[in-house]
């Protein structure tokens, strides 16, 4: 696999090496076809290859039949023509797939939905009501958004205990929004900074309050970047996976990641089915999301990166 | 305007004395005092489930709280324990290896990709879009189908590979030491390239075209196009990007659970997979907070190299704070 690596890698120097030996050109429409076919297409169909293999290989793995997904030799490995929804089905009726599918659904958007008011207000206050220590703020906040889960799930297990959510959806709808709220806090902050001040000060004088400032005029204005903040939270909450597997252990309360992790790898050597049709069922949502709201998804990420 | 609101104001002034506007009309309308109430959700959640914990976590590393029993303090066993530990340096040694060679390729491959991307093609927007879907698909959900391609068995990748007669027999790809970390690695580096890339690529975008017809009736090469215009004001965002990339590699827990769960023989148990193996798993929570911990002063490092990467612009540009 690490061999496959290796040519990609070395191809923008050879890309690079080539056209360094070219003096005359640099515009792009001015290239030939066929050297716009080393440079440019080959490599970028060779990416995406490799990008896009594995979720073949899970859709095609879901649904082949099992005497097809183990002999490679008899069949063709690389196309099936007797598709069975046999895994999935059995996915979606003989285990608590859907009630996973629920509770990461559920926990999904009370998160997101909590975090995006708590940052609308903070975001709202740290930008436009700029009170003493407001930059301050600010910049922890975005220290906030440094902090990985990776070194908090053992002490939140314990606050989570004390608090007495272990083992209940709470738990994740509590300590979500701490992954969230830093980020969507950054996002909406500059969102609300392109929102001319001039509006503001006209509902001022005209008596309006900072509640009805906010509800009427800023948050109507900010629907695009409530809906990218919206958007890039779900998905992080529905890929969250350290906090779902320390703070639940009863099965029907887990989380598609968890539940497939934990429950779908028994010694059967039949299980790539299911496996493979509960990860595509469980990235179905999401796609199809990201789909509907690529351009959001895409200002949420970048817009972050850039403030 | 001005005019109105002074005549209603005289009015006011004239009608009503001062003393009507009680303390309470002027806390209504205090920047701080609204700030407070603003800021009270965000708090609460930060300062109850971030804070708290992070404070409390660095507290149990040096206690040997269990579960289900509050630790005494007991100083820095924890860490003296860990320092004579070979797993604990085995997995530190694994953690900056990972992060290393991955965050290096993910930067490479994401930088090429986001070159290509920001050339004239077909299809642009789709392409683009579909190079993300690798990043918005649950990494455990992609790592779990990475775990059947590295099957040591019917891995597709050792059948085409036998078949095209490269290879004898089955690569071992996670049960032999060295494969599994450059398996896990390649997982890891396939999963964070499209992040690198488009947000590399909105970089780019914003770099103006006429720099560029400016290099080229200077005579500028290709090469020399991209090192002194496009990458001195690409410089920003990569050390954001960059930043992120690294600490999320650093701290990554997901793919190495899904794949090896740290083996074989500890050779890909990062610090984080060993905190929960030895914190929830074992019980032993006080050793488990000192590894994560231990994570702290890396994870520093690596903001202030890119704080500084910021400060060394914003000096290049003579901007001043924004």
């Amino acid at each position: 696999m690490t061999d496959a690596l290796v040519p990609k890698v070395a191809s923008p120097k050879a890309v690079l090496a080539a056209v360094t030996a070219d003096h005359s050109e640099g515009m792009g429409y001015l290239e030939t076809l066929p050297r716009r076919l080393v440079t440019l297409y080959l490599p970028l169909s060779l990416i995406l290859l490799v990008l896009l293999f594995p979720f073949y290989w899970m859709a095609l793995t879901a649904i082949k039949p099992d005497e097809q997904l183990l002999d490679l030799d008899r069949f063709n490995p690389f196309w099936t023509w007797t598709p069975t929804f046999k895994h999935i089905y059995k996915l979606l009726w003989e285990t608590y797939y859907p009630s996973w599918l629920l509770n990461t659904m559920v926990v999904a958007i009370a998160a997101t939905s909590l975090s995006i008011i708590a940052s609308v207000l903070a975001a709202y206050a740290i930008v436009r009501l700029r009170y003493r220590g407001a930059q301050w703020v600010g910049a922890a906040i975005f220290l906030a958004y440094l902090i990985p889960p990776s070194i908090l799930f053992i002490p939140l297990a314990t606050v989570v205990f004390q608090y007495g959510l272990f083992d209940t959806p709470f738990a994740l709808i509590l300590t979500y929004p701490t992954i969230l709220i830093p980020f969507s806090t950054w996002l909406l902050m500059g969102y609300f900074k392109t929102i001319p001040y001039e509006l503001e000060e006209c509902a001022l004088i005209d008596g309006a309050s900072r509640w009805q400032i906010l509800v009427k005029i800023i948050l109507p204005l900010a629907i695009p970047g409530l809906i990218s903040a919206f958007i890039f939270c779900f998905t992080l909450c529905w890929n969250e996976f350290i906090y779902a597997l320390t703070f639940i252990s009863s099965t029907q309360y887990k989380t598609v990641p968890v539940a497939i992790v934990n429950e779908f790898v028994d010694g059967d050597i039949y299980r790539w089915g299911s496996l493979m049709a509960g990860a595509l069922v469980g990235s179905l949502p999401l796609v199809i999301l990201y789909a509907l709201f690529v351009e959001h998804y895409v200002s949420a990420m970048t817009g972050a990166v850039k403030e | 305007m001005t005019d109105m609101a002074e005549l209603a104001l005289k009015s006011a002034v004239a009608d009503r004395p001062v003393p009507d506007v009680s303390p309470w009309d002027r806390l209504k309308v205090n920047r701080d005092w609204l700030g407070l109430w603003f800021m009270l959700p965000t708090a609460a959640f930060l300062l109850l489930f971030l804070a708290y914990p992070l404070g409390l976590g660095v507290w149990l590393s040096f206690t040997d709280a269990r579960i289900g029993r509050p630790g005494e303090f007991v100083g820095i066993e924890n860490y003296e324990w860990l320092w004579d530990d070979s797993v604990f340096w085995l997995s530190v040694f694994n953690t900056l290896l990972y992060t290393g060679v991955a965050s290096t390729f993910k930067f490479a491959i994401g930088l090429y990709l986001a070159l290509l991307l920001n050339q004239h093609l077909p299809f642009k927007a789709i392409i683009r879009a579909v190079v993300l879907i690798p990043f918005i698909v649950p990494t455990v959900l992609s790592a779990i189908a990475f775990w059947w391609i590295f099957d040591s068995q019917f891995s597709i990748v050792s059948w085409s590979l036998r078949k095209l007669g490269l290879i004898a027999s089955n690569i071992d790809f996670l049960g032999n030491i060295w494969n599994a970390r450059w398996s896990v690695i390649f997982a890891n580096i396939w999963r964070g390239v499209p992040f690198v890339a488009i947000t590399l690529l909105a970089g780019l975008q914003t770099v103006s075209p006429s720099l560029y017809e400016a290099a080229t009736i200077d005579g500028a090469s290709r090469w020399q196009m991209f090192r002194y215009v496009t990458y001195p004001l690409l410089t920003p965002i990569i050390a954001v990007v960059m930043t992120f990339s690294v600490l999320f590699t650093f701290t990554d827990f997901q793919l190495i659970w899904v794949l090896t769960r740290g083996g074989p023989a500890n050779a890909t148990h990062l610090m984080a997979t060993l905190g929960y193996q030895r914190a929830i798993g074992g019980g032993y929570l006080g050793e488990g907070s000192a590894i994560a911990t231990a994570m702290i002063p890396f994870l520093l490092a690596a903001i202030l190299i890119s704080w500084f990467g910021l400060q060394r612009r914003k000096w290049q540009h003579g901007e001043s704070n924004d």
